[in-house]
């Protein structure tokens, strides 16, 4: 009997040792995933807070030793060289972004009820005509966008880069929202058809709602797309309508360009998609945890 | 408001449907003014379908059809070696960061204090835009001026590669900023499907005496492994599309040797003056792209994903 306790302790202590192990291993692992996240950020603010201007302000350093906001400040009062109109720049970035944003979630949103919810057509024609957009990659219809773009009369716009945005978001919106909308009963708005309401009150009242965590995901992607776009914002667009991307790009170069404050002012471009990710965490959480998935 | 009306409809919704005139309403056509709805909630769609994906698509295929076109880059040795690189590009980028998003999504749904925290610094190169992303990587990757070569002789003290000097670093530095800028996107995707997973079958299992990575074997990998497909097939397109991590990281350097084909094609069209073998260029991965395009079609129907 003593052994047979003996042998329950050493496989407890055995247990508790793994568990020990594992608890360790955890915690490296995500030590290293951020370092591994934030290193190139950690790049960005190293070398904004570089005091110096004018040349490459990095030697190798992997900490300034005379930390300074200077470039910030330069980017702000537009002092800085090639940054001269980097708040109309934004401006031109903002805009796109926003524009994008909306005009993915409003007509994603409104083919996608269309289709699943008041069942024109079939669904997969929907989301077999989404799939085919990605079949030729968007960067390798630059020229015909071009050309297509001048024809239009929308060369040098920012409408032009909006609707290739929009063009290219609002696939992936329909698939995420066929998606999504598949777990909603369409007992649903059967029943609000028969209280007397409208497609259109059907699709503000019901569909609307109800799909929020969908669209705020939507919403996040659509900015997202049209943050990180260069090409077709540097190829679409000519120096007057230039935007933060296409600056960042063009003169990454040039050494001699002021890296510091070009840094600052990625800093500063890099804050709008965050601060909507932090604003509709609560939406996109909530769509992951509505199987009470706690797991 | 909103909310209330669709509770509304759920309160009604249990008093009318028994009541019904035994045809299910899901099977009912649509009437003719809601036709009318329904055609105009999808017309702006359709016509940014026709407009700016059927069009441009038809518009390139015209414009690389000479078949001269494709000699001429068969001759063409960068066009070749741009080959090469776009599959060692595409068949890393996304081969990698789906295995490792995968295996990421079980470690974030760990139950631990600190793991939003983990999650948020983790989810932040989404957050981050490409281009000054990108960017960041190349002064990150410079030469001994830069912050990796600095951490690498401060930490163990040997002079690092120049890496953005040799193809084959290049490209490698290329495919590690790709894979940090998008890992986190398809993780939180994996993070969802696996919550999509009724808790209850992982009990059974437990019950059963499978845990760890027989658990993964048998449970995760079978119920995910459709959403894998899915995924790793439409990244396969994104990344085969992917214009800014190669055009900013690497810069195509050295002299060219570490171009994609998207980047090439670019080159084609603007830095030579070329536009016709640009289009061809990209016309070229068709033999690649129309088959992941039909699997995709294919697999995201019989998947269950589909409603």
């Amino acid at each position: 009997m003593s052994i047979a306790m003996v042998s329950a302790r050493a496989v407890a202590r055995r247990y508790r040792l793994r568990r020990a192990m594992v608890e360790l291993a955890s915690a490296l692992l995500a030590i290293v995933l951020l370092i591994w996240s934030l290193l190139p950020v950690y790049n960005m603010l190293l070398i904004a807070l570089d005091p110096e201007e004018g040349e490459i302000e990095f030697d190798g350093n992997i900490w300034t030793p005379e930390p300074s906001l200077a470039s910030f400040r330069a980017v702000v009062t537009q002092e800085a060289r090639y940054l001269e109109d980097f708040w109309r720049q934004f401006g031109n970035s903002l805009e796109i972004g926003l524009a994008t944003m909306a005009l993915t979630v409003l007509i994603g949103s409104l083919a996608s009820f269309a289709v699943s919810r008041m069942r024109l057509g079939k669904g997969s024609l929907l989301t077999n005509a989404a799939l085919l957009t990605y079949a030729i990659p968007g960067s390798f219809l630059i020229v015909p966008y071009y050309r297509i773009m001048h024809a239009l009369g929308l060369s040098d716009t920012l409408s032009a880069v909006i609707l290739a945005q929009v063009a290219l978001a609002t696939p992936f919106a329909v698939l995420i929202l066929q998606l999504y909308g598949s777990l909603i009963p369409l007992e649903l708005d059967d029943a609000a058809r028969i209280d007397g309401a409208s497609p259109a009150q059907l699709y503000l009242r019901i569909y609307l709602p109800l799909m929020t965590p969908a669209l705020a995901v939507v919403a996040l992607y659509a900015l997202l797309l049209a943050w990180n776009d260069y090409l077709y914002q540097a190829v679409l667009l000519a120096v007057r309508n230039m935007t933060v991307s296409v600056l960042q790009g063009q003169i990454f170069l040039d050494a001699d360009a002021p890296w510091n404050a070009m840094m600052a002012a990625a800093i500063i471009y890099v804050l709008p998609p965050v601060a909507l990710a932090v604003a509709l965490r609560r939406y996109v959480v909530a769509s992951l945890a509505r199987d009470g998935g706690e797991a | 408001l909103g909310r209330n009306g669709a509770q509304e409809a759920l309160a009604g919704g249990a008093l009318v449907t028994p009541t019904g005139s035994g045809r299910p309403l899901g099977r009912r056509h649509l009437h003719r003014s809601d036709r009318k709805w329904a055609l105009a909630f999808v017309l702006p769609y359709a016509a940014l379908f026709l407009v700016f994906v059927l069009y441009p698509f038809g518009y390139a295929l015209w414009m690389g059809g000479d078949p001269a076109l494709y000699a001429q880059l068969i001759a063409d040795p960068l066009y070749l070696r741009t080959v090469v690189n776009t599959l060692v590009f595409v068949g890393l980028g996304v081969n990698v960061t789906m295995f490792i998003a995968l295996l990421l999504s079980g470690f974030f749904l760990r139950p631990r204090r600190w793991m939003k925290l983990v999650l948020a610094g983790f989810v932040l190169p989404w957050l981050v835009a490409a281009a000054p992303a990108c960017v960041s990587f190349h002064w990150m990757l410079i030469d001994q001026r830069g912050l990796v070569d600095g951490l690498l002789s401060a930490l163990f003290g040997i002079d690092g590669p120049l890496w953005l000097n040799d193809r084959w670093l290049a490209l490698g530095s290329n495919v590690i900023a790709y894979i940090w800028k998008w890992l986190p996107f398809w993780t939180l995707i994996f993070i969802a499907g696996r919550m999509m997973i009724a808790r209850d079958i992982y009990d059974a299992a437990a019950v059963d005496g499978a845990t760890g990575a027989r658990r993964f074997v048998h449970i995760t990998l079978p119920l995910l492994g459709n959403l894998y497909l899915i995924c790793t097939l439409l990244s396969t397109l994104w990344t085969l599309g992917d214009f800014t991590t190669v055009y900013l990281v690497s810069g195509g350097a050295p002299a060219l040797s570490s171009e994609v084909l998207a980047t090439l094609g670019f080159h084609y069209a603007f830095d030579t003056a070329r536009p016709a073998l640009g289009v061809a260029a990209a016309i070229s991965a068709l033999p690649v792209l129309v088959p992941v395009t039909i699997a995709l079609m294919r697999k995201f129907h019989t998947s269950g994903l589909q409603p």
